[in-house]
């Protein structure tokens, strides 16, 4: 999604005045925007808990502020600045992790962010994006920009089916119908599951809905969602995230204060931050069971 | 509006008052610190633009008493200071106080957010200059370096850095703990200005704030701790301790005759 970010951002800055910031980051995707940014796109080098701060103090002075590093650094080590120097004070700037979850798989457990949105959704007013597909940057992008607080966007890799028609961005989006059970995956693992669950038989095919944007409240479930888990379907809710401070544990929350009791519920999510073994993306998705293998045996035995 | 000594006497008989009443510690720091706020108060943050970021945020005390010292704040709001439904807690907070940008008290954050602000108003050609006031074991502090590379990297002429280096710390000497001293031989090599004064002669304080700069500043306030108490003076425990009734009165009297 780098690319898509850098033209998103490219085109955002042709007409908004804005300030990038980068953890000495970028290198082969972010070169378009440090051109047409010129002073205004800033290496701050490898000095994350900095770059946060003098990124709130120029929002603090009314400039758009962009703060991006890999997912990893760029909330973890500056975690107190992103708290008490951007929260705290409601400031918007944007900031941006690339690799969310397992993105950086072979690097290595230092590399991973596989608690990145749970921690930050523990700040006041903080919005939080992980688009699903490559082409929801360019909608993205402008309501990050837009967003009044601060606001988080984590970027992944979209994995569509080949030859899949992407569906126009919006946070919730029914990407497979059926009439098995319900998945609610986020981000980038629902384009995962497309293919596998599109070739279900329509009898116990599961619907598939990808969400992109957190916290629960900032966006309802749609009408149709609610009715199938209402209706007692069997739940699967999938995230590239820990158990805790995930999705899972919010929708769940949310449902028993509702009331609202369900068939079912299977929560796939990021299993550990160290294993014995490392691989790729994928590899680790398969060992924290949450790849496309893994919504599949789910579907067949629901 | 040229500070007075009077100015200043009144000040430091107020805050000793707010922490006496309050029963609140820290008094020591905040006296080291109490003359480089009131003058930057009176005489350099009037000016449209100015701005002032306490980064150490334990000298909260002296940040309330110079503001109310300028009318910013009343008396009534100093006499709650650390109470219950207090707008003036131990530290600054996010909102509520005019004059204060950040909430400050976790140290290490003042400087990088003083950079952040002179960028910006280099950036939005905004008039004003950018004072931070840190600590001297707040250099201890990681992320007080990674601002100074990158303020002295963009050569931020709006930028006064200044430093109550009152030699004391939270648990020690700044030598015993984890020295840096003399600190302005650390910091020479970045390439920025530094004056290196008596911290509570105003004259010398003046002279090192107008001195003509093209790039960031430094100025080594050599403090004391618990400045004008001679009890306190150079003393850790004042990092700390409230006062009891006889010492506040023998601290009253001490500075009145001063």
């Amino acid at each position: 999604m780098r690319k898509q970010f850098c033209d998103a951002m490219v085109a955002r800055s042709a007409a908004n005045r804005l300030v990038f910031m980068t953890g000495d980051l970028g290198f082969m995707a972010l070169e378009p925007l440090q051109e047409v940014l010129g002073e205004y796109f800033i290496n701050a080098g490898v000095a994350e808990q900095n770059m946060m701060s003098v990124a709130a103090a120029m929002a603090r002075q009314g400039i758009e502020t962009w703060a991006y590093s890999i997912a990893p650094f760029c909330y973890a080590r500056p975690f107190e600045q992103i708290r008490n120097d951007i929260a705290f004070h409601g400031l918007p700037v944007k900031l941006v992790g690339n690799g969310g979850g397992y993105g950086y798989g072979v690097q290595g457990p230092t590399h991973h962010a596989i608690e990145d949105y749970g921690v930050l959704l523990t700040l006041p007013d903080m919005s939080v994006y992980v688009p699903v597909f490559d082409q929801d940057l360019a909608a993205v992008v402008p309501l990050v920009g837009e967003s009044s607080g601060p606001a988080y966007l984590r970027l992944g890799r979209g994995e569509p089916p080949s030859g899949y028609t992407v569906p126009d961005y919006a946070p919730w989006r029914h990407l497979v119908s059926g009439r098995g059970g319900t998945v609610i995956a986020i981000g980038p693992l629902a384009g995962t599951y497309i293919e596998v669950l599109q070739n279900l038989p329509d009898a116990v095919r599961p619907n598939l809905w990808a969400l992109a944007e957190l916290p629960l409240g900032k966006h309802p479930m749609p009408e149709a969602l609610m009715a199938q888990i209402e209706s007692g379907a069997e739940l699967c809710v999938a995230e590239e995230h820990v158990a805790r401070g995930g999705f899972g544990a919010e929708l769940a929350l949310h449902l028993v204060e509702k009331g609202i009791s369900v068939g079912s519920f299977t929560h796939l999510c990021a299993r550990k931050h160290i294993y014995d073994a490392y691989g790729s993306q994928n590899f680790l998705r398969r060992q924290s069971k949450i790849s496309a293998e893994n919504i599949l045996a789910w579907a067949s035995e629901s | 509006m040229r500070l007075s000594d009077e100015d200043l006497k009144k000040a430091r008989k107020r805050l000793l008052q707010m922490h006496f009443e309050s029963g609140v510690g820290h008094i020591g720091g905040n006296l080291s610190a109490l003359d480089a706020m009131m003058i930057l108060q009176h005489e350099y943050l009037r000016s449209d633009g100015n701005q002032f970021i306490l980064s150490k945020g334990q000298a909260a005390g002296a940040l309330y008493v110079s503001l109310w010292s300028r009318g910013l704040l009343s008396e009534d709001d100093l006499k709650r200071f650390h109470m219950e439904e207090t707008k003036l807690p131990a530290h600054p907070p996010a909102i509520g106080i005019p004059g204060v940008l950040f909430a400050t008290g976790s140290l290490g954050h003042g400087l990088s957010l003083a950079a952040g602000t002179a960028l910006a108003k280099r950036f939005n050609s905004d008039a004003g200059h950018v004072y931070c006031l840190t600590s001297d074991g707040e250099w201890q502090e990681g992320s007080t370096w990674e601002a100074l590379i990158f303020l002295c990297h963009h050569q931020l002429a709006g930028l006064t850095i200044l430093v109550d280096h009152n030699s004391l710390q939270g648990f020690g000497s700044t030598d015993a703990v984890a020295s840096m001293n003399p600190l302005a031989d650390k910091i020479r090599g970045f390439g920025i200005q530094i004056h290196s004064i008596d911290g509570h002669d105003l004259g010398a304080i003046r002279a090192a704030l107008d001195a003509p700069s093209s790039g960031p500043k430094l100025v080594i306030l050599n403090t004391i701790k618990g400045h004008g108490v001679s009890y306190m003076e150079n003393r850790m425990e004042w990092h700390y301790l409230p006062l009891s009734e006889k010492q506040y009165k023998q601290a009253l009297m001490e500075v009145a005759e001063s």
